[in-house]
């Protein structure tokens, strides 16, 4: 019994410190391709793990008008982001923690260290960080709600919020195309889109435009703080992409009972899916073109649109409506 | 049986978010490719219901929807665009944000409706006719806020797509019914595009606010 429980308790830490040594590689993933889809040679897988580790070690300079909140930031904003990818469930769907794994929690971790990045953006008091932190706050009024009406509705398909419950319900009921189900995975897309500061939204790529949302916010930041903020949003694109397999293509996890070998093998396929996801997010990165602010609240008012529409039809499959 | 059901339901639930993406396209072209799509997944549904249910003459209507609406008007309409050399951004009364927001409380509308109306019937019988409808109103929606001519014939097809999806699922229509329909489709589309001509001779616009305008009507 105490062995078994000292083993589910690594397989948890596993999962953390999994999705943190990943996250960078991900993201490597995904700017590889896309280079190479442009027919350039591109960074190295491991550049992101380079950059963050020159950044942890060059000094952090920080502006004369700063005030506590802008040095206490990052390191709230990377608790909180990790705390939540971590909750997530990736290779095996019962852990130690997942009661935990709620999806109202994660969106309200998530919204927490939104609010926190907004307020260091303003911290500073340089014009680029207000516009990003206003940007940032009128996609997430669009997005939250968006992610809360997806939640719902697969709450009421599988009868509960927990990720786990959830992903158990579509392992047991692989099958079960419904109309619901679709419009809410491409909700999911676009607010994963959107949250994670990707191509029709902002750049990633580029801290020079005007029209930037995420970088805007972070160009105050430099050293240890800047490699905090990456990390965090590199957690988050794993986070996204996670919520994505365990919620749309959760075949392969291992269940609760399945042990060291079944753990490994769900591991290995969490993480080819994972690396398929972020290649499949840089053809997409390559395919489109970055949309004008003045539209964004439309192209996330769709996700809006569609998870209000998923969760009328849940609603009426089931009679509910009357 | 029940995953025959799921199919046709995600095909039609297709058709309802191409409805939408009608209303959210900003160009006339982009228009037209939603509405070929549109039409393709309705030739799509009608299939699968002919199929599935065994009523081989759905199979004619699945492919008066593919070759008519889903190749040949959205091509005519091409077309014409090319030859009015018109605008390409769509003129709108609404913008694209409040449109989607009236066409969900048209789909929440529709569903209520559905609801109150056909209690007792199966779910999914339901659950398809308010699909119908849905798509319908926002047909009529698509007519009401775009004020561009070629975008009005636009919302006016896909308001006739609904109906055909609503009637493969009603078991309803027979084979006599939808093929004049679906030639009348193709007369008012002449008549359409007469009319549109007329109106950019005369105007040297598309924008129906024109006529408004030469009626007299003061806004």
């Amino acid at each position: 019994m105490t062995g078994d429980l000292i083993l589910q308790f690594l397989a948890q830490g596993a999962q953390m410190t999994m999705v943190l040594l990943i996250a960078p590689l991900a993201v490597g993933v995904v700017r590889l391709v896309k280079a190479r889809l442009m027919r350039r040679q591109g960074p190295s897988l491991l550049q992101g793990y380079r950059d963050l580790a020159k950044l942890l070690r060059k000094e952090s300079v920080i502006a004369e008008s700063a005030s506590w909140l802008f040095r206490s930031a990052p390191y709230l904003i990377f608790a909180l982001t990790w705390v939540a990818a971590a909750l997530v469930p990736s290779f095996a769907s019962g852990l130690m923690f997942n009661w935990a794994a709620d999806v109202v929690a994660l969106v309200a971790l998530l919204g927490a260290a939104r609010a926190l990045l907004a307020l260091a953006g303003m911290d500073v008091g340089t014009s680029f960080g207000g516009i990003g932190s206003s940007r940032e706050i009128m996609i997430a009024t669009l997005a939250e709600p968006a992610m809360m009406l997806i939640v719902l509705t697969l709450a009421i398909a599988a009868g509960t919020t927990r990720l786990a419950g959830v992903a158990d319900f579509f392992i047991a009921e692989p099958w079960a195309v419904r109309v619901s189900l679709a419009l809410s995975l491409i909700a999911l897309v676009i607010v994963a889109l959107a949250e994670n500061a990707r191509i029709p939204v902002d750049n990633p790529a580029t801290h020079l435009e005007l029209t930037m949302v995420h970088e805007a916010m972070i160009l105050e930041y430099s050293g240890r703080h800047l490699a905090l903020i990456e990390a965090a949003s590199h957690l988050k694109l794993v986070l996204y992409l996670s919520l994505l397999i365990c919620l749309f293509a959760p075949f392969g996890m291992a269940p609760a009972t399945a042990g060291v070998a079944g753990w490994l093998a769900g591991l290995v396929l969490w993480a080819a899916k994972l690396l398929l996801g972020a290649a499949l997010l840089g053809v997409w990165e390559v395919s489109i073109a970055k949309m004008r602010v003045f539209r964004l609240p439309d192209f996330v008012g769709v996700a809006f649109v569609f998870g209000f529409l998923a969760i009328l039809l849940a609603f009426l499959s089931r009679g509910a409506v009357a | 049986m029940s995953g025959a059901h799921d199919i046709s339901h995600l095909l039609a639930g297709a058709m309802l978010v191409t409805s939408f993406a009608l209303l959210y396209q900003e160009r006339v072209a982009s228009v037209l490719n939603a509405f070929a799509a549109q039409s393709i997944t309705l030739a799509l549904a009608v299939a699968w219901t002919a199929w599935s249910d065994n009523r081989p003459d759905l199979f004619i209507t699945a492919l008066i929807a593919l070759s008519l609406k889903g190749i040949v008007i959205p091509l005519a309409l091409r077309r014409m665009v090319e030859r009015l050399g018109i605008h390409r951004q769509v003129e709108k009364v609404v913008g694209v944000g409040p449109a989607l927001l009236v066409g969900l409380a048209l789909t929440g509308l529709a569903q209520a409706l559905v609801a109150k109306v056909a209690t007792g019937t199966a779910s999914h019988a339901r659950e398809a006719l308010a699909l119908a409808l849905a798509i319908v109103l926002l047909g009529f929606l698509m007519m009401i806020v775009r004020r561009n001519a070629v975008t009005q014939v636009v919302g006016f097809m896909s308001m006739e797509n609904g109906l055909i999806l609503a009637a493969t699922g009603a078991r309803g229509m027979p084979l006599v019914v939808e093929v004049s329909v679906a030639f009348s489709v193709l007369i008012a589309l002449f008549v359409f595009a007469v009319f549109v001509f007329r109106i950019r001779e005369r105007f040297d616009t598309v924008d129906i606010e024109a006529l408004d305008r030469m009626r007299g009507d003061r806004r």
